[in-house]
Order: structure tokens, then sequence, then C-alpha cells
């Protein structure tokens, strides 16, 4: 080949690799900036006096007294809204106004839509649900809400040739002449008023159990069910993983009956991790019966066959790049392989180990299908070390995707999400980065 | 080393490859021993005694089967898979291959150093500290006299004394082969067995390594492989020359070199091959 040709080809393939690593950088910022964008928003946010309300009822924090005199302020505020929506009813039942039918309707709508606002008021009785025993507890739900108040939304169907339109018409016309007149303008001026938004780092987000499937409180019971199903499955899975590529690699005669498990070791690999879901059922539930239903401890099991081959891969490979002088030096000192293996190559296989072993807890930490019917429950508390031998979690894989399709109120916890993604994500980044750090320090020591 | 004293051999002797020094203790004793790589011989019927507290060279062409007769020795060998052997392989009179030997014992009393410095990736006094450690030395009050003593005996002690905790990894190739020596030599062996130890190091490093084996002579039968004559003959007592699996000479070093009773060893010592 000419060299001008192998020049051009050179750079031709440096600058195919530049982009492909560029691509790759993109699409990671592209995926992450928004997770982190959005999930940061669950710990940092403009809570109202809601919020901390909330807080102070479920979780305990915040000085009652602090609470009470807040309560003063924002009920002083609120109080002639509640005067404007009576004054309004009496109206109405007077029957002084003009299309009084249509009027009741939508002043019983915008009624909800206080309540779902501000929450009940002082001495009303409580209610049954959680949720709605507290307003709006974020600032941005909040303006939401309020601009519903202001703006009814209807359908625009006056152009036959297109599709109906959403548009937004203001309350504040068909309520014109009546109490109520006033009742929009001053809500929109003294909404922070009442509900007092100030920029809060609820860090709680973390480690506050859920209350009412996620209305209010955090992700504890989540976070802690990932972190028993991850330290479950390395319970498990390293023994065994090591164990078995030490196995490969140093005892085993090598020939067909060998290669043939390592086979079938790749082929577990490929396998999908529903498939080991169903297993994980059929075997360790209903077959050996290690608990009565989904337990931690079914799912670690199960999260343990779907992680092995990884680790024994990650094993054998790095216990095979230990020189075998090692090896021999060891043993003509007069140890035995498994001394030599013990104190010589495992120590010298580390780092390998170590990354194989780090990249599974990131995979068990994230795994789903394999937790839906081993462990994984949508609602739960916290579980203590001995609960997770017979109790199900909730966990964060199965629990970002339970928000997202089957909670009943999807649009009001998507700001837990998204804190749950984040959470995940950053999760199995320290993991990560933990290894990194783990690896270039071993490596360090091992180098000398 | 006289002339009277090496054996001139008969066509017949030779054959047998019957071999044998007057005037010295016998350590190492070989009677009709064979190594197989699978069906192929490596090392045939080789009879040789090797003696006691002297340093014996093996010499010969690559591929002579040199480095596998001294793996014999200590059995590393076994690590080869399809490897065997036949016949007889004695050390103090107790069969190396024998049914009851435990090669683990074996090793401990016959120590190896290696074509290339090996030392584990761990720090200095754990590298020498691992054999005695291994076999029952626990505590660092022992083993630091130790690890002090094995080092002084390899004439490393003065340059790592102010760093046995640094990792030995990061030591020159000729230092980190003391250290092998030192490490061997820690586990109090009889019989120091070296395959090409200076072949792997510059020449200032195969210096040293040729002053340690002269200092270490008298205290430890050694065994030397190696494929530098000038080497063979600056070091050894004795000197065995292998040509594809036989044992085609043994004899006082100085008399191989000088007046070699066979064609061969002739040849291959003026440089006609090898």
């Amino acid at each position: 080949m000419k060299l001008q040709t192998r020049r051009v080809l050179d750079r031709s393939f440096t600058g195919l690799g530049f982009m492909s690593i560029f691509l790759l950088t993109a699409a990671l910022v592209m995926v992450l900036a928004p997770i982190f964008a959005r999930g940061i928003g669950a710990f940092v946010f403009r809570a109202t006096s809601e919020f901390r309300r909330m807080d102070h009822s479920l979780n305990g924090r915040r000085s009652a007294g602090a609470i009470a005199a807040e309560t003063r302020l924002i009920q002083a505020a609120r109080e002639p809204l509640y005067r404007m929506l009576a004054e309004c009813e009496t109206q109405l039942d007077a029957g002084i106004v003009e299309n009084a039918d249509e009027l009741y309707e939508e002043l019983d709508e915008i009624r909800g839509l206080v309540y779902q606002l501000l929450g009940p008021r002082p001495g009303e009785t409580v209610p049954v649900l959680m949720r709605d025993r507290f307003g709006k507890t974020r600032w941005d739900k909040a303006r939401e809400t309020i601009h519903e108040i202001l703006f009814k939304e209807t359908w625009d169907y006056s152009d036959p040739t297109k599709m109906g339109e959403k548009v937004f018409v203001s309350r504040e016309k068909s309520f014109a002449g009546t109490a109520l007149e006033n009742f929009f303008p001053y809500l929109e001026a003294n909404a922070e008023k009442m509900l007092r938004p100030r920029l809060t780092f609820y860090w709680g987000f973390l480690f506050d159990e859920s209350h009412d499937a996620h209305f209010f409180g955090g992700i504890w019971p989540e976070m802690l069910g990932t972190l028993y199903l991850v330290f479950g499955t390395m319970l498990f899975a390293i023994p065994i993983g090591v164990i078995a590529a030490v196995y490969l690699a140093e005892f085993a005669r090598q020939g067909k009956v060998v290669s043939l498990l390592r086979t079938f070791i790749a082929t577990l690999a490929g396998v999908p991790s529903i498939v080991f879901g169903l297993f994980g059922l059929a075997f360790f539930i209903n077959t050996l019966k290690i608990s009565d239903s989904k337990s931690v401890l079914a799912g670690s099991l199960t999260l343990s066959l779907l992680v092995l081959p990884t680790i024994i891969r990650a094993a054998e490979e790095a216990i095979k790049a230990v020189p075998r002088t090692y090896k021999e030096a060891s043993l003509s000192l007069g140890a035995s392989r498994i001394h030599t293996v013990v104190k010589v190559i495992l120590p010298a296989a580390l780092p390998g180990i170590l990354t194989g072993i780090v990249i599974s807890m990131g995979r068990a930490a994230g795994e789903t299908a394999p937790i839906i019917f081993t462990a994984a429950v949508s609602v739960g508390k916290p579980l203590g070390l001995m609960e997770t031998l017979n109790q199900p979690t909730p966990a964060l894989p199965w629990n970002i995707y339970n928000l997202a399709t089957e909670h009943e109120a999807v649009d009001e916890i998507r700001h837990v999400q998204f804190g749950m993604v984040f959470t995940l994500v950053v999760l199995v980044l320290l993991l990560n980065l933990a290894a990194i750090i783990l690896r270039a320090r071993v490596s360090k020591k091992l180098r000398g | 080393m006289n002339l009277e004293k090496r054996l001139v051999l008969s066509e017949e002797q030779l054959n047998k490859n019957d071999l044998a020094i007057d005037n010295e203790v016998p350590h190492v004793r070989s009677e009709g021993f064979s190594i197989f790589y699978g069906a192929n011989e490596a090392i045939k019927s080789v009879n040789v005694t090797i003696p006691k507290q002297k340093v014996t060279a093996i010499i010969g062409p690559s591929g002579c089967g040199k480095s596998t007769f001294l793996r014999a020795i200590n059995r590393m060998n076994d690590l080869i898979p399809g490897c065997h052997s036949k016949g007889k392989l004695e050390y103090n009179e107790e069969d190396i291959y024998g049914q009851y030997t435990d090669p683990v014992l074996l090793r401990k009393q016959i120590g190896m150093v290696f074509q290339k410095p090996n030392p584990f990736p761990k720090s200095i006094f754990e590298n020498i500290a691992y054999g005695p450690r291994l076999h029952g030395v626990k505590s660092k009050g022992e083993l630091a006299p130790l690890v002090e003593a094995s080092l002084k005996r390899a004439a490393l002690w003065a340059e790592v004394k102010d760093r046995l905790n640094d990792n030995a990894l990061g030591l020159s190739g000729g230092q980190q082969q003391r250290l092998c020596i030192a490490r061997a030599l820690a586990v109090q062996p009889d019989i120091l067995l070296m395959d090409e130890p200076t072949s792997a190091l510059d020449p200032r490093a195969t210096a040293h390594i040729e002053d340690l084996i002269g200092e270490l002579r008298g205290g430890y039968t050694i065994i030397i492989v190696t494929h530098n004559m000038q080497q063979a003959a600056r070091v050894s007592d004795y000197t065995a020359f292998f040509y594809e699996g036989d044992l085609v000479e043994f004899a006082p070093t100085s008399d191989l070199f000088t007046n070699p009773g066979q064609k061969k060893t002739e040849e291959y010592i003026t440089g006609r091959f090898g």
C-alpha cells in the first residue's frame, strides 16, 4: 500500500473513532441531563406551607410553634377566598343570578380545586384519605391548580375542517356580577401569601417513608429494598462465582467438559431476564418454598443467578491473567494449590474480580424483570433485616415502572418518579465510581 | 580438580548414562529416569548422581531437556498436563516420584529460582516472609530476623533494608532475582534449583548473581541450568551436558571444558552447534 493511502486510512480511522466516542458522549448527556435536571426537583423545590405542615405532622420535623404561627398567617390570607365562595353560594341560592344552574356546577368545581390547592380548613373534619389532608405541597403543582381555577379548559369545535382545539376560558367572565367577581384577581395576587413558597432542600426524600402511595414523603422503602437486593445478591453470587471461576481456571482439567461448562455459562448470560424471574418464582418460591410468597431472599437468589455469568467470566479472565510465574513461585516454596490460590492468585486477580462484581452490583440494582415475580411489591414499609427472609419489598426499578403505569394519579407524583430514576442512576454511577477507585488503588498496590 | 578424578567412559557405559563422581556425597540421584510429554520422550533414561553441597551446572542447546530435568527434581512438572515420568529419581535416597512423597514437603526442601525474576506483587518483606509463614512461622518477632538473614545471605539487605515495605516489583531486575533467591533461602532448603537465573538480566546483575552463587557454594546443593557456557565454567563444580534428552557427559567442570570426554560435548563447547 502506498504511504499516501495508508495515511488517509489512518486519519479516517482516527476520525471515525473520535466521532463514535463523541456520539456516545452526546447520547449519554442527552439521556442523563434531563434525568438529573428533573430528578433534582424531587430534592430541591419551592415548598409551600402545606409541605411544612405535612412534614411536621407526618415526619415529625419542624417546631409546632413555627407551624402554628405560619398557619395563622396563611389563614388570614385565605379567609377572603372562603368568604367570597360562601357569599356567591348565597347569591345563587337566592336566585338573583341568571344561569344559576351552570354557575352552581362551576362553583362546585372551583370549591374542589380550592380544596386541592389549600387543603382542609382548620377545624374541618379530617379527611379519611391521607392525600386529602394537605393542599399542594409543591409550588409548581400549586401553580397548575391555580391556573385550573382561573381558566376553564374547554374544546373549541367551531372550525369543522379541524379537529377540536383546546382553549382556556377565563372563569372571571362567567362570574361577572356575582360575589365571586373579585375572587380570581384576589387569588392571582395573593397566592404566594396563601401558600408561602420557599426554596427547600428536602433530603428526607431519600430517607422518609412514603405516605399514601408516594403522595407525600420519600423513597426510603424503595432505596432500602434495592440495597437489600443488591447486597443479598452479592452474598450469594460472589462466593459461588469466584469459586466457580477458580475451579474453571485453576483446578479443572481443561477439556471438552470444561469448554461445555463455559458454553453453558455464556448461554446463561444470554437468557432474557424475565425468564430468570419466572424461574425464580417456579424454583425458589414454588418448589423450594424458601418463603411463602415473594421475598427479598427469593429475589436475591434469582438476581444472583442472573449476575453469576458476569462474575464468573470476569473472575476467570482475571485469574487467567495472573502471571503463571506467581503460581510457580508459590508452589516452589512449598505452598499447596489452595494456599497459592488464596494468598497469591486471588489477590493478584482482585482488580479484575472487583470490576466484575461492581458491574454485577449495578446490574442487580437496575434489573426489574427478575424481581417482579420474586421480590417486588409496589407499596411497602422499610423492612428489618430478618424480615428480608420472608417479606417482599418495594425496589427502585420496579417502582419506577409501577408509578409510571399503575399509579392512580400518575401526574401528581411525577416528581417522585424522576426522583427515583435520578436516585437509581446516581446509585449505579456511585457504585461504578467506587469500582474504578478501588480497582485503581488495588492495581497500584500490586504494581508497586 | 585433577584429571584423574574425571571418569573416562567407555561407549557401553555411556549408553547407560551411568555416571558417578568419586569422593562426593550423593544428594540427587537418578536411575533410568525418563520424562514424557504425552508420547514424546523429553528425557531419555538418565543416570546421574548430583553431589551434595556443590554447584552443578546443566548445559546444552535449547530444547535438550535441561530445564525439564531440573523441574523434575522439585516436581514442578506436575503442573504441566500430560507430563509423566518413568524410572527412579531420588533425593536423599527417597523416591521423588514415590507414591507417598508429598510434593509440598519436597518443594520446601528443594527451592527454586526461575528464569525471569518472579517476586509476588507484595512488599519486599512479605515476599520473603511468604515461605516461612507457610511453614508455621507466624509472629513478626520471628519473621523479622529471618527476613533479614535471608536478604543478607542473598546480598540484598544493604540495598533494601530501608524499604522493606515497598512493593517488590519496584526493584530492578537483578535485585528482583536476588530477592527471589532470598525468598527461596528463607524456607531453608537443602537444594537450590536455578533455571537460567540470569538470562533475563544485564551483565552487571548477572555478575552479581554469579558472585552470590559463589557465596552460597558449600551451604547448599545448587543445580543451575544455563545456556551460557562461560557462566557454567565460572560458577560450577560439576557440569552435565544434555543433548536431545540424553545426558551426554557429566564431569567436574574444569575437566569437561578443558578435556571433554565426548565428541558431542567438544563440538558443543567449541561452538560448532547449539
